[in-house]
């Protein structure tokens, strides 16, 4: 799936380039990216293979993150279509272990050994539950964001869907996929939605 | 006496670096900011980092490597030979002689290979210094001492230098430029003014301010692990948790990137090698 997306995407990226304005620095771009291929040694976990860009960071780089509106519409379509979901069809799992995994910023490092849990990373960036005041701000304050919001089906599928991969909404989101690039798990995302939007958690209170 | 007084500091932050450590969960973020900084600040004129100036002189002054020269009668900074007084804050900068665009740490690495015999291989294989060794490796030293001998000088790169400008341009692309699993760019964490992770304060780099925070006090002598560390280090590990592959020692995207980075700050003052968290 995964694989006939990313195959679609570099077949549609020359056509779609064609489309975006014309850059002065496209010049400086192509050394930028001829300097980064030479550069790097793989080390841990982390292959040179990290280096090159999919489909949509290649239109985020060349838009500086302001993609045209029709090119971002399809995109984020095909983001969409990539996802996958929990077995057993429920979308809200254990906001306690949500919220242990929230607080994990570890994984994907080439420090990091392979295979170890992914943490979610997500008070890096987020005000979440009200005990924690340790919380970065790149991203919006999550505070009552049930509480706020309700947990209608809905609101589990766009919350689930937001973590999974955040660029289903926002192409060029600062938010990383956590889903599409497998570093969370389905069942993980669904303890992430429970801390969310789960009456009891912290976050509701 | 001087090594006396360092050593005083040293015993000071191991005690109050704990203290800070341990209350830090409990006040808040701008009183804990505020708290660091004071300390910091207090500290900074008995910085450990001054051994580190102090052995780097030593480097720089001894005839060494196959060669057996000094890097005083042979390396030229950019100033003319052994010349370091201000040569560090007008780095990064085009050197003729080696036909590139070098930073500070990287022309010191060419000196010591073409001028002193020594094999890059052998430098680059343990570049930085971990918390367990014993101390810096030379070239942090000697990267120290040049630093030093910039205290209270202004960051002046040269972009009208076009070969200079034209590295800043790829530096500022490599900044900007998302990959990797997680779509991480340097700007993603520092690219917005008054942003932060967890409890750290992140650095706008495109900006004057930003960049400054992100230049001045490097390289510096770090609390976490008591290590000595240069921004070729601080650049490697933004890269690892950026979670990039590694980048290569003294390699042209880091300068790029560092030439980006200092002459942003272009204009402020040096204070020289300085303390980080």
């Amino acid at each position: 799936m995964n694989r006939k997306i990313v195959f679609a995407t570099l077949v549609a990226l020359p056509c779609l380039t064609t489309l975006l304005p014309a850059q002065a620095d496209e010049n400086y771009r192509a050394k930028a990216i001829a300097m980064i291929q030479k550069d790097f040694k793989p080390r841990g976990q982390a292959d040179l293979d990290r280096l090159a860009e999919d489909g949509v960071q290649a239109i985020c780089n060349r838009t500086g993150n302001h993609p045209p509106e029709a090119l971002a519409k399809t995109l984020e379509a095909d983001q969409m279509a990539s996802v996958k979901w929990p077995a057993d069809g429920k979308l809200m799992g254990d906001w306690k272990k949500g919220e242990s995994l929230a607080q994990s910023g570890r994984g994907f490092t080439w420090s990091d050994k392979p295979g170890l849990p992914v943490g979610g990373n997500c008070y890096n960036c987020h005000q979440i539950s009200p005990k924690e005041v340790a919380y970065g701000t790149i991203g919006p304050s999550l505070l009552h964001f049930g509480k706020l919001r309700g947990n209608t089906p809905e609101m589990q599928k766009y919350v689930y869907t937001k973590i999974y991969n955040a660029k289903i909404y926002n192409l060029c989101s600062e938010m990383p996929r956590f889903g599409r690039v497998e570093a969370l798990k389905p069942e993980q995302i669904k303890d992430l939605v429970a801390l969310l939007l789960d009456p009891e958690s912290p976050v509701n209170k | 006496m001087k090594t006396l007084r360092i050593l005083g500091a040293l015993c000071t932050f191991a005690v109050t670096g704990g203290l800070y450590a341990q209350t830090a969960d409990n006040i808040d973020h701008a009183k804990a900011a505020q708290e660091f900084e004071k300390f910091r600040a207090e500290m900074e004129d008995s910085n450990p980092a001054e051994l580190n100036e102090l052995k780097g002189e030593e480097l720089w002054k001894a005839k060494r490597g196959p060669k057996n020269v000094s890097l005083a009668e042979s390396c030229d900074l950019g100033l003319g030979i052994g010349k370091i007084e201000g040569a560090y804050v007008q780095m990064p900068r085009y050197f003729k002689d080696a036909d590139a665009v070098m930073d500070a740490e990287r022309r010191i690495v060419w000196c010591m290979v073409e001028k002193q015999g020594f094999k890059f291989e052998d430098i680059a294989k343990k570049p930085f210094q971990s918390p367990n060794d014993s101390g810096a490796p030379d070239i942090t030293n000697l990267v120290m001492y040049i630093a030093g001998h910039s205290r209270g000088k202004p960051f002046a790169v040269d972009l009208k230098d076009p070969k200079v400008r034209e590295v800043y341009e790829i530096g500022k692309e490599i900044a900007h430029y998302r990959a990797g699993p997680y779509d991480f760019a340097c700007s993603t964490c520092h690219g917005t003014d008054g942003k932060r992770i967890r409890m750290q304060d992140l650095p706008n780099i495109n900006t004057k301010e930003g960049a400054t925070k992100a230049v001045m006090g490097w390289p510096a002598w770090r609390m976490t692990g008591g290590v000595a560390l240069t921004m070729q280090w601080r650049m490697n590990d933004c890269f690892r948790q950026q979670r990039f592959p590694e980048p290569k020692y003294a390699s042209d995207t880091i300068t790029a990137l560092l030439t980006y980075l200092t002459a942003n700050a272009n204009g402020v003052v040096y204070k020289g090698p300085g303390i980080k968290r």
